[in-house]
């Protein structure tokens, strides 16, 4: 006979792990990479391969120096890597690619203790990063299916967001399938549009941030006189309002929360854009609110199911 | 409406159609004299005494108790220390059957006439809430405001548990005459029997038997646990919210669970007091899946091999439900008034706890809106305040945020643990 395990209840699981929500966002992030293998060539897998290599590696190495657990079967480090790619231009050097790594997962990252205690995005802390200290590699754009032309060197173009005023817009359509030029995974819309209905529909992601964070960009621009379906297909809302500001633990937990940082977000982006030098805000604005959200989830608290109000004499 | 949030679990309800079946007569039983909340019971017998079924053996003056009564006719052997699953140590007897089961004279029916003769009699019963968390019922039936609606409890939202189910089908009549008997001895006018809706051919029973008469309701709820917590399906079923230190009392309803009504029906009619009750007995240890009336004092060694159980693969047995059930550490331990449901389990898997990545599940889960992974947080630090300030204190251990946390944080487990942090008034 065996001596009798005793343990306080529940004894019942359910097997939904943290390994399985990343494996989810991984394969929510698929129909964006293919995407971006389609309208900047192979390439672009190698650029993911690296990120998401060395994110995985230095996941492992600032573990094992720190003495703690491994915990690179989370796959964490893995969604960081994919994302990471996501938001470079396929022309980066590889190596730079390795130095965002580096930034996301030993600094943002692993420095403020490891998964679930970062305050930032790691993958969106590591493109500004990669953004500041090599603005022309990374802004390097090239067009859209260049790599089945003849001529061995990529035809550079703009951005949508970075057209000069004048010039020829790319078309709705274009823009919705993301035959411009961008950062590999964000310019397809509707390849991200499917990964986040996705992770949506396994409940992985509530609605409530991207959906705060387009329709507010939208309105404003409508109301500021830009046009809104051109804003909020260009650049990388989609990208970042599906799997950025859904990011667990750097936006708030309760759904008042989600949706006061999707505003935020929806704000800042269109005060970037619309008053500012850079022509893409997306970035700055998730950053910025993951600063904000310990003060955001202060103030939205869940409200408890017949709660009292605090006495005013109590301790 | 709104309805507050739930889970669903896969019901396991294997054993929902398993009619109840008798124990035969366990050779020994053992009686601990503390089996639901409230104070222990004085002994009134000693060891070498002979006593009879339905004798009172133990009883207290405290008005926050009840008395306990024997199961068996036999001698007692014994009267030791018993430490109880929840750690809390008390007086047992242990009892030897002599197979005659002769009825003791004690047993008569009540005299009731009105109200306080009612709450005398459910006293003298030996009765106590039977769905689980044991609290004294003739407190429950005596509250100091005017009551407009009883609620009888059977959700049964816990997997597995089929004893509620089974009294529903075999004793539907029983279960309708105590609650006009509640009724009409309170001065109560309506009654909701609130049913989840995995249970449909209950449900049908009771819309039939209860058709003729519009003070009774059949309320269908939502299968998703914790449908059955008093706040959710006082809330589910009239709308009323129970504030933070108010009693169920206070908003005009008594909760009563069904096998408790349909227990005050038999007593009123015979004056056989509280000594038996139906178990399910279940998990994957167990050959035989039954629902199993047994003595109270039963050994659990005793029913597990009544329904074939492979003793020496046991490693977990719980005494309840998975999602809130108490682990019993040894398998002599006995039958007590609560036990609604023995299960058996072969395996456990020591579950590793990693990293919180704030996903919020726990916060989406939480029937009464608590926030968790905040209180995990809070109590990391020890800061009091907080922990007050998040309501932690209302937290019933429903166990929902634990189940769903995708990093197997003990959240429920550190709830409790919070809880003791704070100062009490």
């Amino acid at each position: 006979m065996n001596k009798l395990i005793v343990s306080p209840s529940p004894h019942d699981e359910n097997y939904t792990k943290t390994s399985l929500i990343m494996l989810n966002v991984c394969i929510a992030l698929l129909p964006a990479l293919a995407a971006g293998c389609v309208l900047f060539g192979l390439r672009a897998l190698l650029l993911t391969a690296v990120c998401i290599g060395s994110c995985v590696l230095f996941e492992f190495l600032c573990r094992k120096l720190m003495k703690r657990e491994n915990t690179i079967g989370d796959l964490s480090a893995v969604v960081t890597g994919m994302l990471l790619a996501m938001n470079l231009p396929v022309t980066l050097p590889l190596w730079m690619a390795v130095i965002g790594s580096f930034t996301a997962i030993a600094v943002v990252k692993q420095l403020f203790g490891g998964l679930g205690q970062n305050f930032a995005n790691p993958a969106i802390t590591a493109r500004i990063v990669l953004m500041v200290s090599f603005p022309s590699a990374m802004t390097h754009w090239v067009v859209p299916f260049f790599w089945r032309e003849e001529t061995a060197d990529a035809i550079t173009g703009a951005t949508p967001l970075a057209l000069e005023k004048g010039s020829e817009l790319p078309s709705y359509l274009d823009l919705f399938l993301g035959n411009v030029g961008g950062c590999i995974g964000e310019t397809c819309a509707l390849a991200l549009l499917a990964g986040g209905l996705y992770l949506a529909a396994r409940k992985i992601i509530s609605l409530a941030a991207p959906l705060s964070f387009i329709g507010s960009l939208a309105l404003l621009s409508f109301i500021a006189g830009d046009d809104p379906l051109y804003q909020i297909l260009a650049g990388g809302v989609f990208l970042g309002a599906f799997f950025m500001a859904t990011d667990y633990a750097t936006t708030p937990i309760s759904k008042k929360g989600k949706i006061v940082f999707g505003l935020g977000c929806g704000i800042i982006t269109f005060v970037i854009r619309h008053f500012g030098t850079f022509p893409e805000g997306v970035s700055f604005s998730i950053l910025l609110m993951n600063v904000l959200t310990p003060y955001i989830e202060q103030l939205t608290r869940t409200k408890v199911f017949g709660a009292k109000e605090a006495e005013k004499n109590e301790g | 409406m709104k309805k507050l949030n739930g889970i669903r679990l896969k019901h396991r309800k294997n054993t929902e159609n398993c009619a109840t079946v008798s124990l035969p007569l366990p050779h020994k039983i053992k009686l601990p004299m503390s089996m639901h909340m409230g104070a222990p019971c004085t002994l009134m017998i000693k060891t070498d005494d002979t006593v009879k079924v339905g004798q009172k053996i133990g009883d207290s003056d405290a008005p926050f108790s009840v008395p306990i009564h024997s199961s068996v006719s036999g001698k007692v052997t014994s009267i030791s220390d018993y430490q109880t699953p929840t750690g809390t140590v008390c007086k047992a007897v242990e009892i030897e059957t002599d197979g005659r089961q002769d009825i003791s004279e004690e047993v008569k029916p009540p005299v009731i006439t009105d109200k306080a003769s009612f709450i005398k009699a459910v006293r003298e019963s030996g009765v106590c809430g039977l769905g689980g968390a044991g609290f004294p019922t003739h407190i429950k039936l005596n509250p100091k405001t005017e009551i407009d609606t009883l609620i009888i409890n059977a959700a049964e939202c816990e997997p597995y548990i089929t004893a509620d189910y089974r009294e529903m089908m075999e004793n539907t009549e029983d279960v309708l005459c105590g609650i006009r008997l509640v009724k009409e001895k309170l001065g109560i006018k309506n009654a909701k029997i609130a049913v989840e809706a995995n249970k449909p051919e209950a449900i049908k029973k009771f819309e039939n038997m209860a058709e003729n008469d519009d003070t009774i309701d059949i309320v269908t709820l939502p299968s998703s646990y914790p449908q059955g917590a008093e706040k959710v399906i006082i809330y589910n079923t009239t709308g009323r919210i129970v504030e933070e230190g108010k009693l169920p009392s206070d908003v005009g309803v008594i909760v009563l669970n069904i096998s408790t009504a349909a227990f005050l029906c038999r007593y009123s009619r015979t004056g056989m007091p509280f000594i038996t009750r139906r178990i399910t007995v279940d998990g994957n240890a167990v050959g035989e899946p039954k629902n199993v009336l047994a003595p109270v004092g039963t050994p659990f060694i005793d029913i597990l091999n009544f329904c074939k159980t492979d003793i020496d693969s046991i490693k977990k047995l719980i005494s309840g439900g998975p999602m809130m059930g108490m682990c019993i550490p040894d398998i002599n331990m006995p039958v007590v008034k609560t036990t609604n449901a023995l299960l058996a389990f072969n395996h456990y898997d020591e579950r590793k706890t990693s990293a919180c990545i704030r996903c919020g599940r726990c916060v989406n889960v939480c029937p009464l809106g608590l926030m968790p992974a905040e209180i995990d947080k809070a109590y990391k630090i020890k800061d009091i305040d907080d922990l007050k300030a998040l309501k932690v204190m209302l937290c019933m251990n429903c166990g929902s945020c634990t189940y769903v946390c995708p990093a197997n944080r003990k959240l429920a487990e550190t709830n409790q643990l919070a809880k003791a942090l704070i100062p009490r008034k």
